[in-house]
């Protein structure tokens, strides 16, 4: 069994009539790259807050670290690096002063190495040769790269990234997935919360899936994407294997065939052996998306049905 | 955490913009006084306007006379409704809590810059005033009589030194005074996530402070207005200075900054922060 860096029990917030985290008992194990999914609005930007202090809970209690929070957020915050909710600047300043104040406005860390800190976070996201022009006048992707810079500013243990692609180019993400793997195989914990399926089925080792405010589903991708027992075959010769595999077959698209089965080779060399042509066959593994469509519901910026009057 | 706010604050071009329109009113008024050499009848217009023609010294105690009522009151209001609405607003303010900055020290920072602000723009509309009081109007007749000093509201006359501590204790008190509002104003900060909400909210205490001021209705809160004391500074340009009514005043600016300060606190330390 391994350390947990976050660990939740019943954690529930509510706003006013809204529940927007319910009875969340969260589980994040040390050194894992955790994606968190969900739908706009089930509540993962709120259980983010919650675990760094800014929103306090309605109920339960959230560890982080070892300690509880909010209550040991200054000796826990110091150790953690978070990006909520879209980055945030001075705009009047520069990236690097931007950085260089909020280092001086904490605790820890000598002054002397401020500006290494500061030239260091700034050349791991790509922003080393940054000229003295205001945030104001960066672009999306620029902003995003110091929000993830000021993140990484305390080589923190945890990272905890809400949305860390956004607005990044097909390169930036590219670039960002490197980084955080590489982060993440020195020893720091990555959690990222996501609606981009792609995004965390590229870079995650771990998923939860939060819907409607409740956790629905936490487990390891692999487990997610085992085979489902069937194996999908490609062949110009359909109505050939079809009678060749008479009873076996589930499901026939044109030219794909859906085959109970668990070995591939085998049933390619009967096919073949039977003088049916394959052109693919694969085992059929669940996509993210079918996981995440199965657990979830609509989302909450999506309102069906009878308005109520 | 006070130098990353003072820094911040300095590097602001709001607040130098705030800084020059207070200097510029008065250095208006000294011209066209000095051009048209019409004073207002004494009684009439702002404290010791009718007086700085013959005295250049006096100007800076005009001067103050002149932006406290309105101008003053709407800077500081602006820079302390920015405090905390201003960082939420601007979404820094959850990356300061989990940089982490504990809430009380932020809220200090905050009040110790709005200070530093108030303070400053007295001092520069003193400075400035006096430099254009003088050049515009010269030194007085006492001048040559007491080697630079003035008539004080009594008739006696000020030496220079009394004159400088006079000017200091004004300015300290004014810039408690506006402290005062700014504490104000970072308590209905911390209660929005709109600037512009939380300065017309100080603006809001000023005008009802200054409505209920002449009414005999409102005798008995008299004396814990904001704005009633505001005035008290020009007995210190008495002689001897009569310290009642400062003393009293600073008093009650004392009790509205600890209640304000403590207000902001108790609803900022358990705030959801969801900017």
């Amino acid at each position: 069994m391994t350390e947990s860096v976050i660990t939740t029990s019943g954690l529930t917030k509510r706003f006013g009539r809204v529940v927007a985290v319910d009875h969340v008992d969260l589980d994040v194990p040390a050194g894992v790259r955790f994606g968190l999914l969900g739908p706009n609005g089930s509540g993962k930007t709120t259980l983010v807050r919650m675990l760094l202090g800014l929103v306090h809970a309605t109920s339960g209690s959230a560890t982080v670290l070892g300690e509880p929070m909010p209550r040991r957020a200054s000796t826990v915050l110091p150790q953690v690096g978070a990006l909520v909710e879209g980055p945030a600047a001075w705009g009047h300043l520069s990236g690097r002063a931007n950085l260089r104040l909020l280092d001086a406005s904490g605790p820890g860390g000598r002054r002397r190495d401020r500006r290494r800190r500061v030239d260091e976070a700034l050349d791991r996201v790509g922003l080393a040769g940054i000229d003295r022009r205001p945030v104001k006048a960066y672009s999306l992707g620029m902003r995003q790269r110091l929000g993830i810079a000021a993140a990484l500013l305390r080589a923190p243990t945890l990272l905890l990234l809400d949305e860390p692609t956004n607005g990044l180019d097909p390169r930036g993400i590219h670039e960002m997935r490197d980084l955080l793997v590489a982060l993440n195989a020195t020893g720091t914990t990555v959690v990222l919360s996501s609606h981009l399926l792609t995004e965390v089925e590229a870079l995650c080792t771990r998923v939860g899936i939060m819907d409607a405010g409740r956790l629905v589903l936490a487990d390891d991708l692999a487990s997610l994407r085992a085979p489902t027992g069937r194996i999908r075959v490609r062949t110009p010769a359909p109505d050939a294997a079809l009678a060749l595999l008479d009873g076996r077959v589930e499901g026939r698209d044109h030219d794909l065939l859906t085959v109970r089965g668990d070995d591939p080779a085998e049933l390619n060399a009967l096919l073949v052996g039977a003088g049916v042509p394959v052109t693919a066959i694969d085992r059929e593994r669940r996509s993210l998306e079918q996981v995440v469509l199965d657990v979830t519901g609509s989302g909450s910026d999506r309102f069906e049905g009878q308005a109520r009057r | 955490m006070i130098t990353t706010e003072l820094v911040l604050m300095l590097r602001k071009r709001r607040v130098w913009l705030c800084w020059a329109l207070l200097c510029l009113l008065p250095t208006v008024v000294a011209i066209l006084l000095a051009t048209t050499r019409l004073a207002p009848p004494p009684g009439r217009g702002g404290a010791f306007l009718s007086a700085v023609l013959s005295d250049g010294q006096l100007f800076p105690a005009a001067a103050l006379a002149l932006v406290l009522p309105v101008f003053l009151p709407i800077t500081v209001a602006i820079v302390s409704g920015d405090a905390i609405a201003g960082e939420a607003s601007a979404g820094t303010l959850r990356y300061l809590l989990v940089r982490p900055v504990g809430r009380l020290k932020l809220l200090t920072a905050k009040l110790v810059s709005v200070a530093a602000f108030t303070l400053l723009a007295v001092l520069l509309v003193t400075v400035t005033s006096y430099v254009v009081g003088v050049l515009a109007f010269g030194f007085g007749p006492d001048a040559e009589l007491g080697g630079g000093g003035i008539t004080s509201l009594s008739g006696a006359t000020l030496t220079p030194l009394q004159l400088a501590g006079r000017t200091a204790g004004t300015v300290g008190y004014l810039a408690l005074c506006m402290l005062t509002l700014g504490a104000v104003g970072i308590f209905f900060s911390t209660l929005t996530d709109s600037p512009l909400a939380a300065a017309l909210g100080v603006l809001a205490v000023v005008v009802t402070s200054a409505a209920l001021q002449p009414l005999d209705a409102a005798e008995a809160v008299r004396t814990f207005l904001p704005t009633q004391h505001w005035l008290a500074w020009i007995d210190l340009f008495r002689d001897p200075p009569l310290l009642d009514a400062v003393s009293t005043g600073v008093e009650v600016q004392l009790g509205w900054i600890l209640v304000a300060f403590g207000a902001a606190w108790a609803n900022f330390t358990t705030k959801d922060v969801t900017s």
